[in-house]
């Protein structure tokens, strides 16, 4: 097989059509008799609904009709079905489409109007006469876990919905025996998504045979019509759910929403289509969030720093509900005990209820949050030890021979998880020398004459992906001689088209610009699972390998026929099967196709099944585990506490590349986030549950310009676990990056400074800290 | 986040727009759009009716005088930074614009929009401080011209009354050679500055301080002159003290918090870019000397 564009930093094909404002978005689809919903939404953040009276709205211009959820009860009721439920959670705690009596977050849908226009929905939100009774509202999850706390829903005895364990070896004897032992608390605080495009879901009933077209701007579009199916008491088969072009994802669109279902609710009851499109004002109050985690733990090292053990719990704000089961939590639990051997870990997370919007992963879910604490546990070892960061890290790795490396967690099934391959002190050395940690003192002493304190930091991670099952794709010759790879894995800008494109036109000989890629729609491909947990370069990509295979070895089969030649003389190159050696014996695959496609009365080759097609289901049981190291440098004003990136080096290696340019930039995305997370994203809220930060004046999303520029090498290792040998590229960016600037900013602030335990922080704190440390 | 509903009109003179103006119950005037828009779209303002200013043609401008620089209340944030004359006779103005919003905001925010809306940590009605601005208003009842200081009425309130509109806005120009520093910190590029501070010096040829303005911003509610550490200044030689005491002024303001920053935080900025600003006017008021 040839091999000219797997490996290639090959530009995006899909990026033409987007850039030139062609691509197709939710809010570009426009159909006949298209009416508007909006939303009316809880402005508290938890009460009862007591009354709810429509008339005056149902009489403003434009307004068709006002759906509660009891208008709704022909065709659905009752809490959403959980998505991924989990054995701790002995119910699903879901919430309806619209809440008719208990509402627990600001921002929950109460009701919904439908208009001929959005600004005319808008309009008649004011006239809905609603009246909520006030209940207690728990506004943290610190205060949720306290005695005699409120209750986020009142009918639950305890806001502790489950505590999550894992833990491996002997914890107490590895502690007892260590020579040091060293706690610190954490708070880790991250914040929403902020894809560029909002949410969006427009729903088409199709009267005369009943079914219902729903486009949405998803993640998991699959997931969304297996539970919408489920909740309508449909058949699969009758509802279609595309997800078009998706201006980012991130996480928080991974999620079945009460609006994918009202939505579709409400477009049954009235029969017309319904356009829902998220505003950012929504986005801020009704899209999943990732918020606040707050840790104690204990690490326990040798003499000479290595570390030993880890130990302690966690208490996690979950939000008002768990419309995604315990993903979250698990993943932070699952992501112990990153880069490092440890003897010994025993952990535990308690998943607290809250009234603030339910949470769910954005990048990197909670394992950027794990590889938090573990860095700062390492960068605590050293500073108590004296010791190098690198050094402390360095001793403590699981090491290259050791692989694959079974760690002692447990991945989400219960299994045993055994890292596959990779060189963890290799990536960290990289980043140390890239970074010219050698000469950093001189740098140091010469921003001290500046008046500014310089600081250097590091962090590692490892990072399991490719999540299972499967994520399968079909493969398809057209008797043209274009090639269309079909997938239910759906992009929301990472270069799928691009990606799977290269794969398929390796293995079947033909140039790129002949593939096409058409993914996340049901009536396109039957099956998907979601575009989460850097899985589908693993997942769709090993399947597009398979199916493409299978329809190369087709071609052969069938060329070997027509040409009457040997399968073995064959070879597949430049669209043609020609025999080994004798280029002008061959014949193209447009041809084989059209025989496959059949005609009338024409027999086709005895043996083959028509269609020059295929498709694969790569079994993704394993993971593979990308890793890497991150170093920058920090200038702090100690004057304002401004603190400014200068540098940024990421070593990173998921396996065999398909991509370098796609993959530089899913990597410096997702550095990017981490980077607003360590410095900048903060979603606050106050003691009544209200959202304080809910415009982009108040949240702070870094731009451009706060972004330094980002150095990336890659190491190439490939997975053993899948034939194409990759590992996920989508958060390894993200996942140390906040640990990397916490650490920076230590190292500027100095010895005499607090040990930094937090973040987001803000230049006010820092300042503080520098008061601290000349005192 | 869609507007409310409100009629628009489009006047194409100033007659017109003052009949509009003694016409209409609850109108707004849309110039730049760029505070404005945002707080239709959150529904913060509903108007019953919106008065575009942008067809008006002679309400944008940049006319220099011998001791006056005249801006029409309709010139583009963009155009006051493009502008080379402005950029000669007052460089602060450019200096500090760099620091308002975006490229795409100041494309159509104008110095006009900016001082009637006067969000507390606005950079253009703090310059209209610190060169002793007057703004010529106008309305049905005749046109009249407010002082700067008592332009400022309060947290995102002016002087200027229902029905009236500003015209434009005089600032007195100073010497040739005067000193200028502006500094301001925020949190992202293009933010509204937590603390800004902005200084104009100008030295006698026995190297004493003859005149001084400073003026601090997004620490009240609206623009501040420290007119008592411009008192300390002037008379004076330069000395790192004496900066130092003038900049402290700074830090007895009685600062506002908000969810991000405590007052504290506040005023030790303010200290900050005071001392900063002035640090930098000393610098080039020496050197053009
Ligand atoms: C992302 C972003 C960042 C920003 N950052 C900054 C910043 O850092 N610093 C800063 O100073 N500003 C900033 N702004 C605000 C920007 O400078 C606005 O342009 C300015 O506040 C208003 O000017 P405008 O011409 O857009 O006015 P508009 O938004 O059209 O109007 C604002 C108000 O002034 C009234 N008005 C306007 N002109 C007149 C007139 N001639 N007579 C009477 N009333 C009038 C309007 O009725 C309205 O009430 C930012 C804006 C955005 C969107």
């Amino acid at each position: 097989m040839s091999t000219r564009y797997f490996g290639a930093a090959v530009p995006r094909l899909e990026d033409p059509r987007l850039l030139a404002g062609r691509g197709t978005y939710v809010d570009d689809i426009v159909l006949p008799g298209m009416l508007h919903a909006v939303f009316l939404r809880s402005s508290v953040a938890h009460g009862r609904i007591r009354h709810l009276d429509s008339t005056a709205a149902l009489s403003m211009p434009g307004v068709r009709a006002v759906y509660a959820m009891a208008d709704l009860a022909g065709f659905g009721a009752g809490p959403m079905p959980a998505m991924a439920p989990h054995p701790l959670l002995k119910t699903p705690i879901t919430c309806s489409p619209l809440a008719s009596d208990e509402v627990c977050y600001v921002g929950e849908a109460i009701a919904m109007v439908l208009a001929d226009s959005r600004a005319e929905a808008e309009d008649a939100l004011a006239a809905i006469e609603l009246d909520i009774e006030h209940l207690p509202v728990v506004a943290n999850a610190r205060q949720g876990i306290a005695d005699g706390a409120p209750r986020a829903h009142s009918g639950r005895d305890s806001n502790v919905i489950a505590t999550l364990r894992g833990s491996h070896g002997n914890v107490d004897a590895v502690f007892a025996a260590a020579a040091h032992r060293f706690s610190e608390t954490f708070e880790i605080h991250r914040g929403g998504c902020h894809a560029m495009e909002c949410r969006g879901v427009v729903a088409a009933p199709e009267p005369r045979s009943g079914e219902l077209s729903l486009w949405t701007s998803s993640q998991s579009p699959y997931m969304v019509r297996r539970h919408l199916a489920t909740y309508l008491g449909h058949d699969e088969a009758d509802i279609r759910v595309t997800a078009p072009d998706v201006g980012g994802g991130f996480g928080p669109k991974a999620n079945v929403y009460p609006e994918e279902f009202a939505v579709a609710l409400a477009a049954l009851a009235c029969g017309h289509p319904v356009k829902w499109i998220e505003d950012r004002q929504e986005h801020f109050l009704a899209t999943t969030q990732q918020r606040d985690q707050f840790w104690s733990l204990e690490v326990a090292c040798d003499a000479a720093g290595r570390m030993l053990g880890v130990r302690g719990r966690c208490i996690h704000d979950n939000g008002a509900y768990a419309p995604y089961g315990l993903i979250l939590p698990t993943t932070a639990l699952a992501s112990f005990p990153g880069p490092y051997a440890l003897a010994a870990f025993d952990l535990s997370i308690d998943v607290v209820l809250t009234n603030l919007v339910p949470t769910s992963p954005v990048r990197g879910a909670g394992r950027p949050n794990a590889a938090f604490v573990l860095e700062r546990l390492a960068d605590t070892i050293a500073r108590r030890l004296n010791l190098p960061r690198e050094e402390v890290r360095r001793r403590s790795f699981v090491r290259a021979e050791q692989m694959p490396y079974v760690t002692g967690g447990k991945m989400r099934d219960g299994s045993p998880v055994a890292y596959d391959s990779g060189d963890y002190a290799r990536a960290l050395s990289l980043v140390v020398d890239k970074i010219d940690a050698a000469s950093f003192e001189e740098r140091r002493a010469e921003a001290a004459t500046r008046g500014r304190l310089l600081g250097l930091g590091f962090a590692s991670c490892v990072e399991d992906t490719g999540l299972g099952p499967f994520e399968g794709a079909s493969v398809r010759v057209t008797p043209a001689g274009k090639v269309v790879v079909a997938t239910g894995a759906a992009s929301q800008g990472q270069g799928h088209a691009t990606t799977l494109a290269q794969i398929a036109a390796d293995a079947l000989g033909v140039d790129l610009s002949q593939v096409t890629v058409k993914a996340a729609d049901s009536r396109i491909f039957p099956l998907g699972i979601s575009t989460i947990a850097s899985r589908v370069a693993v997942t769709a990509g090993s399947s597009v390998e398979i199916a493409a295979r299978k329809v190369r070895d087709k071609a052969i089969k069938v060329a070997a026929h027509m040409l009457e030649a040997g399968e073995h003389d064959l070879e597949i190159e430049n669209g043609q099967v020609r025999v080994v050696g004798v280029p002008d014996m061959n014949v193209p695959l447009s041809t084989i196709a059209r025989v496959l496609s059949g005609s009338a009365g024409v027999p086709i080759p005895a043996g083959v099944e028509p269609d020059l097609a295929a498709t694969g289901y790569f079994d993704a049981n394993q993971l593979a585990f990308a890793y890497g190291s991150q170093a920058c440098e920090v200038e702090i004003d100690p004057e304002t506490g401004d603190t400014r990136i200068t540098r940024y080096v990421v070593a990173h290696d998921c396996g065999r590349l398909i991509n370098p340019l796609i993959v530089d930039g899913q990597i410096r995305g997702g550095v990017v986030h981490g980077i607003g997370n360590a410095l900048f994203e903060h979603m606050r809220h106050d003691e009544a549950g209200q959202p304080l930060t809910a415009t982009y004046a108040d949240y702070l999303l870094p731009g451009a310009a706060e972004m330094p520029d980002i150095e990336i090498h890659h190491i190439e290792t490939p997975s053993p676990r899948n034939p194409i040998g990759a590992k996920g590229a989508g958060e390894g960016g993200t996942i140390p990056a906040a640990a990397c600037v916490i650490s920076a900013i230590q190292d500027a602030l100095g010895p005499e400074a607090p040990f930094v335990t937090m973040h987001p922080v803000s230049p006010e704190q820092i300042v503080e800290w520098i008061d601290q440390a000349r005192k | 986040m869609k507007a409310p509903p409100f009629a628009y009109h489009d006047p194409r003179s100033r007659d017109d727009l003052i009949g509009l103006l003694a016409e209409l119950e609850n109108a707004k005037l849309l110039a730049g759009g760029q505070s404005l828009v945002p707080m239709l779209n959150f529904r913060v303002v509903a108007p019953d009716h919106l008065i575009d200013i942008n067809r008006i043609p002679d309400l944008a401008g940049i006319r220099l005088s011998a001791d006056d620089v005249v801006l029409g209340a309709m010139t583009r944030q963009c155009d006051l930074q493009a502008s080379a004359d402005l950029a000669a006779s007052a460089p602060i103005i450019r200096e500090a614009l760099a620091h308002v919003g975006h490229f795409q905001t100041r494309s159509r925010g104008t110095i006009g929009g900016s001082c009637c809306h006067l969000d507390p940590a606005a950079e253009l009605p703090a310059l209209c401080a610190l060169f002793d601005a007057e703004f010529d208003v106008a309305g049905p009842n005749g046109a009249r011209v407010v002082k700067v200081g008592d332009w400022f009425k309060g947290y995102l309130e002016s002087a200027l009354e229902e029905r009236e509109y500003l015209q434009s806005i005089r600032l007195r120009r100073w010497p040739a050679g005067h000193g200028y520093g502006f500094s301001e910190y925020a949190r992202r590029r293009g933010d509204f500055a937590i603390a800004g501070a902005g200084a104009l010096l100008e030295f006698a040829k026995d190297a004493r301080i003859r005149r001084a303005a400073i003026v601090v911003f997004g620490v009240e509610p609206a623009p501040v002159r420290l007119a008592e550490a411009e008192q300390m200044l002037v008379g004076q030689t330069f000395s790192e003290t004496l900066l130092a005491e003038a900049a402290a002024q700074a830090s007895a303001l009685d600062a506002m918090a908000d969810v991000h920053v405590s007052a504290a935080y506040r005023r030790r900025l303010a200290g900050v870019v005071t001392r900063r600003a002035l640090t930098e006017a000393v610098r080039l008021a020496r050197e053009a000397v």
